[in-house]
């Protein structure tokens, strides 16, 4: 029989060489005259563990990882053989770190064929749609205001809301869109799933169409994401070819179809009306609201969008019921976060969790410390605009209200741990830095705070009248706040400050009485 | 994926903006197209797109001229492009960055004066958990460490 081996086709996996390992696996296996399938799977998020390889036995799927390609033919042989290896993880779904997580997003990620309509048909795939097709718009934004579930873009605001307001609008024609943008450093959830089981972030905007009455969708994926892209296409046309997307869905009679299409390397087009006016073929420049995209979005019609994070649960709401998903979290917030540990970290990936595991958990629990071996000094939260926690706040529960209190926030979940070699004066130049190079231009405290926070930071670095600049710094990060118009340059002060606030010793000689920032 | 890119040449322009210029808001694609064809945005385009799409000259121009993506001129045969945001800084990037820096003579931002290699910042590759990351003509690699990134600035320079 045919050895059926799993080597993941992510971009964090090929990174690390899965590419040169599948070509190894084919030279091993012609070697020996041994038949294999090699299926390119998606990444199962222990990156650590990347290259991770699985071949299928009678007992499931047995994992070895991280592999080089020197280690193939002893791999090989092992695998033949099902004999031990110095790699060898056991089985894959025993992975104690996998186990322990509650995957109802990630359910498939890892596990099926990216590219096969069937294998995701035959994990649950396309349930969640075929129940919405009994349904009316009514009841299907009922199910997903029940499930709690808030968008995973950052903002946190509830999906329901959104999807109702523009199932209530009337228009000639209205749109889905998918942003795909995923700025935020440390994060990669959105790469992955789009990678590894694209058909489910489809089927959720899929269910979005159904729920408005939209006929027409775009994924903007970002640039930097080629492999995401190609991933989403190929997926697109599959699903068009079985009927999935197209005129009649699956028999019924709702049109709905996608395109994809690929930003030019600008953060801010993560924010959502940026966003629109990309995909206009404008510049970037992020338009006031009201509006609400969701009554004059995409080409001025009303417009769902959402994160792929909020599209992809959608399936398992629709299919497994509301409550199913709302019995997970706490407070208000409800689910699963697809959480994503990066930066100096031993075991950084992807864990996916119900609301509520603390900070200090995640960290170190979970991801077993820093990669270094030195001290955790600071984590940062939720992208360059989330605040800089020090241990000290590591009881912090991941919850959007949780985060908020501590002057934080959880933003599309990504967490970037720093050793005790950090030096936060250069991160809050950083945070400044990255504001001003990647603003649309639209408001002054945005486009010129930024680039005087840097030149202050400066300062203080240069041990400049200290205290003084300190003060300027706290008094720009105030203008920003409340005199700009989106995110980028309204949380920019997030990162400074927190790093101002918690690591005061980073910007040299304190006078005893200046307290941090507020 | 090393530069195989045509010289500029207005029918070839003229067909690639004919292969789009029905989609919705197709200005970033065409865009998009013409660097992938000839590795930067030739100016010439610039009045072709806007006059094939009913626009103006200077709102194409403001297009081009607002993502980072798109070149002006041709970049060097090879483009390494290394991740400087912050999961790539927590793992030890910015060294690895000078050192590239240092390796090729160049600042983060220019060419080689042998047009062999451009050397760019990129702002997270989604690579994170396997921090530091980069990007060599549209190859992925992560895990950097002195040897690796040595490794890439060689294979850049051959
Ligand atoms: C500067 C900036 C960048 C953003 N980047 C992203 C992004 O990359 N991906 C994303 O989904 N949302 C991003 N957002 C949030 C979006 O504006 C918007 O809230 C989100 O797309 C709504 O979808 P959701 O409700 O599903 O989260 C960004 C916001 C700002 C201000
Ligand atoms: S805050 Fe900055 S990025 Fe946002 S709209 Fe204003 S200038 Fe543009
Ligand atoms: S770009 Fe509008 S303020 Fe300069
Ligand atoms: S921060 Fe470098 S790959 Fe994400």
């Amino acid at each position: 029989m045919k050895m059926r081996i799993f080597v993941p086709r992510d971009a964090g996996a090929i990174a690390v060489g899965a590419d040169e390992v599948v070509a190894a696996l084919e030279q091993a296996a012609d070697k020996r005259g041994l038949p294999i399938e090699i299926i390119r799977n998606g990444s199962r998020g222990l990156y650590w563990l990347e290259p991770m390889v699985e071949v299928a036995t009678v007992k499931g799927r047995v994992a070895y990882g991280p592999v080089s390609p020197a280690d193939v033919p002893s791999l090989f042989d092992a695998m033949a053989s099902n004999g031990p290896h110095a790699l060898r993880l056991g089985l894959a779904e025993e992975i104690p770190w996998l186990k322990r997580q509650t995957r109802l997003t990630f359910a498939r990620c890892g596990v099926i064929d990216p590219r096969s309509v069937k294998d995701y048909r035959d994990h649950n795939g396309y349930k969640g749609l075929e129940r919405a097709l009994t349904l009316t718009s009514d009841e299907i934004l009922a199910d997903v205001t029940a499930s709690g579930l808030r968008g995973r873009g950052g903002a946190g605001f509830p999906t329901g809301i959104k999807w109702k307001t523009v199932a209530q609008a009337s228009a000639d024609r209205k749109y889905i869109v998918c942003n795909a943008d995923e700025g935020d450093s440390g994060t990669f959830a959105d790469r992955m799933i789009m990678e590894g089981d694209p058909f489910v972030v489809i089927e959720g905007m899929t269910i979005a169409s159904i729920a408005v009455g939209a006929t027409k969708g775009y994924i903007y994926i970002r640039s930097e994401y080629p492999h995401a892209v190609a991933a989403m296409n190929a997926a697109i046309t599959a699903a068009r070819r079985t009927g999935y997307l197209g005129e009649g869905i699956v028999g019924s009679s709702h049109n709905f179809d996608l395109e994809v299409r690929v930003g030019a390397g600008a953060y801010v087009c993560g924010e959502e009306t940026s966003l629109l006016e990309s995909l206009e073929g404008r510049r970037g420049i992020v338009r006031a609201k009201p509006p609400l995209p969701a009554h004059k979005g995409l080409f001025g019609r009303p417009t769902v969008i959402n994160n792929v994070l909020s599209f992809a649960a959608i399936p398992f709401i629709l299919d497994n019921g509301a409550k199913a998903y709302a019995d997970c979290g706490m407070g208000r917030s409800r689910g699963t976060m697809p959480i994503q540990l990066a930066g100096n970290i031993k075991n950084g990936g992807l864990f996916e969790v119900a609301f509520g595991i603390t900070l200090g958990e995640l960290i170190d629990d979970v991801g077993g410390g820093t990669a270094s071996g030195r001290p955790v000094r600071a984590v940062q939260v939720g992208g360059p605009l989330g605040a800089y926690f020090p241990r000290a706040l590591f009881d912090t529960p991941f919850d959007y209200e949780a985060f908020a209190a501590r002057d934080g926030l959880i933003g599309h979940g990504g967490i970037v741990v720093f050793d005790d070699s950090v030096d936060m004066a250069k991160q809050a130049r950083f945070a400044m830095e990255f504001c001003a190079v990647e603003s649309c231009g639209k408001c002054t405290p945005c486009r010129i705070g930024s680039t005087r926070g840097v030149e202050t930071i400066d300062k203080i670095i240069r041990g400049e009248r200290t205290s003084e600049n300190l003060a300027v710094v706290e008094d720009l990060c105030n203008t920003m706040k409340f005199g700009s118009l989106c995110a980028l340059g309204g949380f920019t002060p997030y990162p400074v400050l927190s790093a101002l606030k918690h690591f005061r010793e980073d910007f040299g000689p304190a006078p005893a009485t200046l307290q941090a920032a507020e | 994926m090393a530069s195989a890119y045509e010289p500029w040449n207005e029918a070839r322009g003229a067909e690639i903006i004919a292969e789009h210029d029905k989609l919705e808001g197709a200005t970033l694609v065409i865009l998009h197209a013409m660097q992938e064809a000839f590795g930067y945005v030739p100016e010439p385009a610039i009045p072709m797109i806007a006059s094939a799409l009913s626009l103006s000259r200077a709102e194409v121009h403001g297009v081009f001229t607002f993502y980072h993506d798109f070149r002006h001129e041709p970049a060097g045969r090879h483009v390494l492009k290394l991740c400087r945001a912050e999961a790539c800084q927590a793992a030890g990037g910015d060294a690895l960055a000078a050192r590239a820096e240092a390796k090729l003579g160049i600042s983060i931002g220019n060419t080689t004066a042998d047009s062999r290699v451009t050397l760019e910042p990129i702002y997270c590759l989604g690579l994170c958990a396997t921090a530091p990351s980069a990007m060599l003509d549209g190859r992925v690699v992560g895990r950097l460490d002195e040897a690796r990134i040595d490794a890439l600035v060689a294979e850049a320079q051959r």
